[in-house]
């Protein structure tokens, strides 16, 4: 049954105990289609994240990814299948240095599953696209560095690495500029625009700015329940969105600042 | 403390099947070590404990595969080590007998495989589980089969343990295996190619992957590794080399007893790779070697030993938890950035406050012993060419007085020290960075 779309839900529903977190999520996300997934605290987020991703199993429901029914499978399983995603707490190997990071992040996509009658350093392949990682999150001056000595900032950009390494065609990012400042958010945005090019991108995001600037298309989610999911002008417009979540000031400011942003880098 | 963590070895560019220079010194120090260490220590006594030494590496190295690369704490190492002890016991005795013809060369090997198949059982259910369970499995595994090994005495022999021969078939080039010292050069080849081939494994996808499940199991899940497969497969290879071990001590020897396979030889492993460094690749050889030096040497010097072993131990967790390895290291680092002149004599001034705290705790911990072991024939005993008395107070109170006041002192530099210490490392941080911009 392959439907075109690279991630569907269905229906999808967790309940942690007698507390329903998500409560009948649909979503459809083309091919290619960068879409954001806002919505107030506690509205689920992350929690359909862990869902996708397979960290947790839902209770009921579905998910499709690339035609292909995922909600039993277990984590290593569904990014077989091409599915990526980096958390909101950065979550890195510490004592490993970022290239051996990288690496780690290549050697299934190759290939090399469980080998241990090959050497690292014969393999072509993977310390090419290693290096070539490393070049793209911009961390060659740090490639020694074990990942637990890194600025905040380059643990950010290093998570972001080891989630693309493998090539994942659906890449799902957690809050990826939590805690960072205006400037490096700027950069930060740019880079995974860059890394994305051409691969399906889900993201959970709170700052409106990056919302706007980056996404094709929001979702947005609300007590479990995606209530609108449309371009961004259209979600802005939606009557119940702005009751809901868009209604504040500063959402309108930062979504406002984001506007200019994008004419200046156009112009 | 960050500064033990293991340096990430450089991914050197190199034709393959090339060792690069550096590598190739240390590789070939090890074996003229293992090749002329006989030479030079000559007596019986000496060529046994190289054996042994021989045996305690390989062991303790394929420990580390779980402790320092998986980070498996497992309190039952001894379990697989053991088992093929017995295994290779009997294939020695069938040797013997004719009734399983194979070399005695090969004894080892088979040890070797006997590992592995246990490590398939029974690692199967220990790798399910990571972290306090998988520690928790070990133990109970460790005490099922030490029970076990009571309980079966057709094949573990009961309490007088299982005896062979090693000198069986016919001599291969005129070797009969019978001298120790060409025991020892057998196993010094085992000892070269377990190493070797261990190190080799850190170098590899699989090797690096168990590296990464140790760091943060969670990621590799999602980056397309099964943990439990990593730690599964890493398990097996551990195990066969921990028979390796087995299968050497079988021939060393020529007898097995339920002890190889009980708690106390797993908790050894633990200890010693622990005091030797488990977050560098060749901590664990120092620990075998401190291992087989503390049980021979040490064990004749005092009775108290054990309980000597016990507060080193108990020093270096809190005082080095990356081992001896991890001293070496830092200080190598300090001594590249040629700072270590400012840190001598600190040393120098650790070394005697140590000794003295030394001396003032091994007075008291040799007069309780004594009292409890030999005052029935004379209260006095003789301490670094003092006479204690075990009856009289001023020998208790000058003990503890030394002690106490050795310890002061200790703690006084200790803290001094520290700081001195913290000092380089930000200024070699500094220069590092430094170098890094200009770059």
């Amino acid at each position: 049954m392959t439907t075109g779309y690279a991630i569907e839900l269905k229906d999808l529903r967790k309940s942690f105990g007698n507390t329903e977190i998500i409560r009948g999520a649909n979503l459809a996300v083309q091919q290619g289609e960068r879409v954001a997934i806002i919505g107030p605290n506690g509205a689920g987020k992350s929690t359909l994240f862990n869902l996708i991703s397979g960290r947790f199993g839902p209770t009921s429901g579905e998910i499709v990814l690339n035609g292909k029914r995922i909600e039993n499978l277990r984590p290593y399983e569904i990014a077989r299948l091409g599915l990526a995603r980096s958390f909101q707490i950065t979550n890195i190997f510490g004592r490993l240095s970022v290239f051996e990071n990288l690496r780690c992040g290549v050697l299934w996509a190759l290939g090399y599953k469980y080998a241990f009658w090959k050497f690292l350093a014969d393999l072509r392949d993977a310390n090419e696209r290693a290096e070539a990682l490393l070049h793209m999150i911009k961390l060659d001056a740090k490639r020694e560095t074990l990942a637990m000595n890194l600025t905040y900032a380059e643990q950010r950009a290093l998570e972001i690495g080891v989630t693309i390494a493998g090539g994942a065609n659906v890449v799902l990012l957690d809050e990826p500029t939590a805690g960072m400042s205006k400037s490096e958010t700027a950069r930060f945005i740019d880079l995974i625009r860059e890394v994305t090019v051409g691969k399906t991108l889900l993201t959970v995001e709170h700052d409106m700015g990056v919302v706007f600037g980056l996404a094709d298309k929001i979702a947005v989610l609300v007590y479990g329940e995606v209530i609108a999911f449309d371009v961004p002008d259209a979600v802005r417009a939606n009557a119940r969105v702005q009751e809901a979540y868009l209604g504040s000031v500063l959402a309108d400011a930062q979504a406002a600042e984001a506007g200019a942003r994008s004419t200046a880098a156009g112009a | 403390m960050d500064a033990t963590a293991p340096a990430a070895q450089p991914v050197v560019v190199r034709p393959p099947g090339r060792l690069p220079p550096g590598r190739l010194l240390v590789w070939g120090g090890f074996a003229a070590a293992l090749l002329i260490a006989p030479l030079i220590f000559t007596s019986s006594l000496a060529v046994t404990m190289l054996s042994q030494i021989g045996i305690a590496i390989v062991a303790c190295l394929s420990y580390n595969m779980l402790l320092g690369q998986g980070g498996m704490l497992s309190f039952g190492h001894a379990v697989y080590s053991g088992l093929a002890t017995f295994v290779a016991i009997h294939a020695l005795i069938g040797a013997g007998d004719g009734s399983f013809p194979v070399p005695v060369t090969l004894i080892p090997l088979i040890g070797g495989f006997a590992g592995m198949f246990f490590a398939v059982i029974l690692g199967y259910v220990t790798t399910k589980k990571a972290g306090t369970p998988f520690a928790m499995i070990t133990l109970g595994l460790g005490e099922l089969v030490f029970a076990m090994s009571l309980m079966i005495p057709e094949f573990f022999g009961g309490e007088g343990g299982v005896t062979a021969n090693r000198v069986v078939g016919k001599p291969l080039f005129g070797l009969t295996f019978g001298p120790p010292l060409q025991v020892y050069y057998l196993l010094a080849v085992y000892t070269f190619i377990c190493t070797a081939a261990m190190f080799a494994f850190t170098r590899t996808p699989l090797g690096r992957m168990l590296n990464a499940v140790r760091d943060n199991p969670e990621r590799v899940e999602f980056i397309g590794y099964s943990t439990q497969r990593v730690r599964y497969i890493s398990f097996i290879l551990a195990g066969f080399f921990a028979g390796i071990a087995g299968g050497m001590y079988a021939l060393n020897f020529e007898i097995a007893t339920a002890e190889v396979v009980g708690a106390g030889r797993s908790g050894l492993y633990l200890l010693f790779t622990f005091l030797g460094g488990a977050t560098f690749f060749f901590g664990p050889i120092i620990g075998a070697v401190l291992m087989v030096v503390s049980f021979t040497l040490f064990s004749e010097l005092t009775k108290g030993w054990q309980l000597y072993l016990g507060l080193v131990f108990l020093f270096m967790v809190m005082y080095a938890p990356g081992g001896i390895a991890s001293l070496i290291m830092m200080n190598l680092r300090v001594g590249a950035y040629k700072k270590l002149g400012r840190l001598i004599p600190w040393y120098t001034a650790l070394a005697v406050t140590a000794l003295v705290m030394l001396a003032g705790g091994a007075a008291l911990i040799e007069l309780v012993y004594h009292l409890q072991l030999g005052e029935s024939l004379d209260p006095k005993l003789k301490f670094f060419g003092l006479t204690l008395d075990t009856k009289s107070a001023m020998s208790w109170l000058g003990a503890a007085a030394v002690a106490l006041i050795g310890f002061a002192m200790f703690d006084f530099v200790r803290r001094r020290f520290a700081r001195v210490w913290g000092t380089i490392q930000g200024e070699i941080e500094a220069l590092t960075a430094r170098s890094r911009e200009a770059r």
